[in-house]
């Protein structure tokens, strides 16, 4: 089964892949910058890889230099996400997506925690202002 | 969102790559903002900071032969003459912090490596829109200032800068610079460390938000006022406040509110500094280093400092480091406070953050600061946060508690 939902692009480009879905902020300078597994103490998703997944999850956190650094490193090994799914946007995760080059987007015509699951495959069309998502 | 003619050339490409990926990333923020459109700047300050993200975005733009519109100014790296002839640095780091700087130059922005620009290379007026990045800089020339920026990060701030222009959005309208909650101050506020935990304090408590002061009775000095806001902004992430009376855009807690209900309020009497306190606190006994001026220390602490140390020795063991500007510096060494400070066996050095990879030698190593964000970078194995003058009592010393 396929949904295609709206969404509003922030940062342009197409990328597909497995869900991750953080309930959690997500750090990125807190993941490990050679495989993309997050090693945050505590966080719900600590242990589990962001790398190459559409990542869905609520908002950033941490200093822009930490974030934007974190997400440049895991791009730079090629284990950043493939597209970013977010809540609240605000500057520094918008500023760290484009410096990686990953595909963001927000506003999801359904609320996004409900829709898509661990595990669905997402393709994200940010430039076609849609994304599908697989079950 | 709506662009000039000049605008879209600039996004098609037409007058080159650098200036192209300058705008790209102005849409993309003024997009996700819903901005109308792009309104001009007056001046940019880029939060450069010698890593590798940075690296690769300042050599983008310089490489595709963009230049600054606007005066930019640059954020402390290290000054690398003076630490490469004392430590060693890793090849690779050493690598990076030279080519930002290179790529700073390049583009043409003002090499005040600075943390500080605010007060002396980089002053914006009431009202004017500006894109300053750095966390105790956003804070300031909104609140103390009265000028209007969001909370940037370098690149953001710098693209501004390369296009003079960014998007229209958030603190630059004025709807959006009212308070969301009341802080009440109970605490007596003696002198900048005090300020240094009150803002600790909240920025934990509220993380983003625009607080309101009441109960501050005195004017809160130049010095407390860059502590306030850059702890208000690294334990928190509060890129403006009001104090009614003492900062410009508001006269009354009604003003500062526009009028509306506060949404929540906090209070913070001397209990809560000394619970804040004591979190910054940790092992006692032997120490390896001091490290003062984060932010950037002014002319008036470097004084301080001098006039704590005339005709002191500080341990043998305990390397003291003063970290200020290029200006502050020179000022410093004209009025002699760095000849007493260096005859004591201290450093005061320009151009240089405690967050960078030239503080390598001290990962393992236990010393104490004024400042609690000097400890959050987690640099050094410990960092005690305590008063500047119990810092240099630590020095002569050689140990704490």
């Amino acid at each position: 089964m396929a949904i295609t939902l709206k969404c509003h692009k922030i940062v342009g480009g197409y990328g597909e892949g497995e869900a991750l879905v953080s309930h959690e902020a997500i750090c990125f300078y807190l993941t490990d910058p050679k495989t993309g597994i997050i090693r945050e103490k505590g966080h719900e998703l600590e242990g589990k890889s962001i790398a190459n997944k559409v990542l869905v999850f609520p908002s950033g956190k941490a200093s822009s230099v930490v974030q934007i650094d974190g997400l440049f490193k895991l791009a730079s090994n090629r284990v950043a996400p493939r597209a970013m799914i977010v809540k609240d946007v605000e500057t520094v995760l918008i500023v760290s997506a484009v410096i990686a080059n990953v595909p963001l987007v927000d506003r999801l015509e359904e609320d996004p925690f409900k829709t898509i699951h661990m595990g669905d495959f997402v393709k994200v069309d940010a430039d076609g202002r849609k994304v599908t998502v697989i079950k | 969102m709506y662009l000039t003619k000049e605008e879209e050339q600039i996004f098609n490409g037409e007058l080159g790559e650098g200036t192209q990926k300058a705008i790209e990333l102005l849409v993309a923020i003024g997009d996700a903002y819903d901005a109308e459109r792009l309104i001009p700047i007056t001046r940019a300050h880029a939060a450069s900071s010698g890593q590798e993200g940075d690296m690769y975005f300042v050599e983008l733009l310089a490489k595709g032969g963009a230049s600054c519109r606007v005066p930019t100014t640059t954020n402390p790296v290290y000054d690398m003459e003076y630490f490469h002839s004392i430590f060693e640095i890793p090849e690779k780091e050493a690598e990076v912090a030279r080519r930002v700087k290179e790529g700073y130059k390049q583009i043409g922005a003002i090499l005040s490596w600075c943390c500080t620009p605010y007060i002396t290379e980089n002053i914006p007026l009431y009202g004017e829109h500006v894109a300053f990045s750095e966390s105790s800089a956003t804070p300031y020339v909104n609140s103390v200032i009265g000028a209007r920026t969001n909370r940037e990060a370098a690149q953001s701030a710098l693209a501004a800068g390369v296009i003079g222009k960014t998007p229209k959005y958030e603190l630059h309208l004025k709807e959006n610079r009212k308070g969301t909650l009341l802080v009440k101050v109970e605490a007596t506020l003696k002198d900048e460390f005090d300020y240094t935990l009150l803002g600790q304090y909240v920025g934990k408590q509220i993380g983003y938000g625009i607080p309101v002061f009441t109960g501050i009775s005195a004017a809160p000095a130049t010095e407390e006022f860059i502590n306030l806001c850059a702890m208000l902004n690294t334990s928190g992430a509060v890129p403006m406040f009001h104090v009614p009376r003492f900062t410009v855009e508001a006269q009354t807690v009604e003003d500062a509110f526009q009028g509306d209900v506060p949404e929540d309020k906090i209070t913070v009497t001397d209990k809560e500094l000394k619970q804040i306190y004591e979190e910054l606190q940790g092992a006692s006994g032997k120490i390896d280093f001091v490290m003062l001026g984060c932010p950037h220390y002014t002319l008036k602490q470097v004084e301080e400092v001098a006039r704590l140390l005339r005709g002191k020795k500080i341990h043998d063991d305990v390397s003291f480091w003063v970290c200020t500007s290029a200006t502050a510096r020179f000022l410093a060494e004209r009025n002699g406070y760095v000849e007493v400070i260096e005859k004591a066996g201290g450093h005061v050095v320009p151009d240089t953050c405690i967050d960078e990879p030239c503080w390598h030698p001290y990962r393992h190593k236990i010393g104490v600061t004024d400042s609690p964000k000097c400890a959050y970078y987690r640099r050094f194995k410990e960092a005690v946060v305590i008063r500047l003058k119990n810092c240099v009592e630590a020095a002569i010393k050689g140990e704490w508690g």
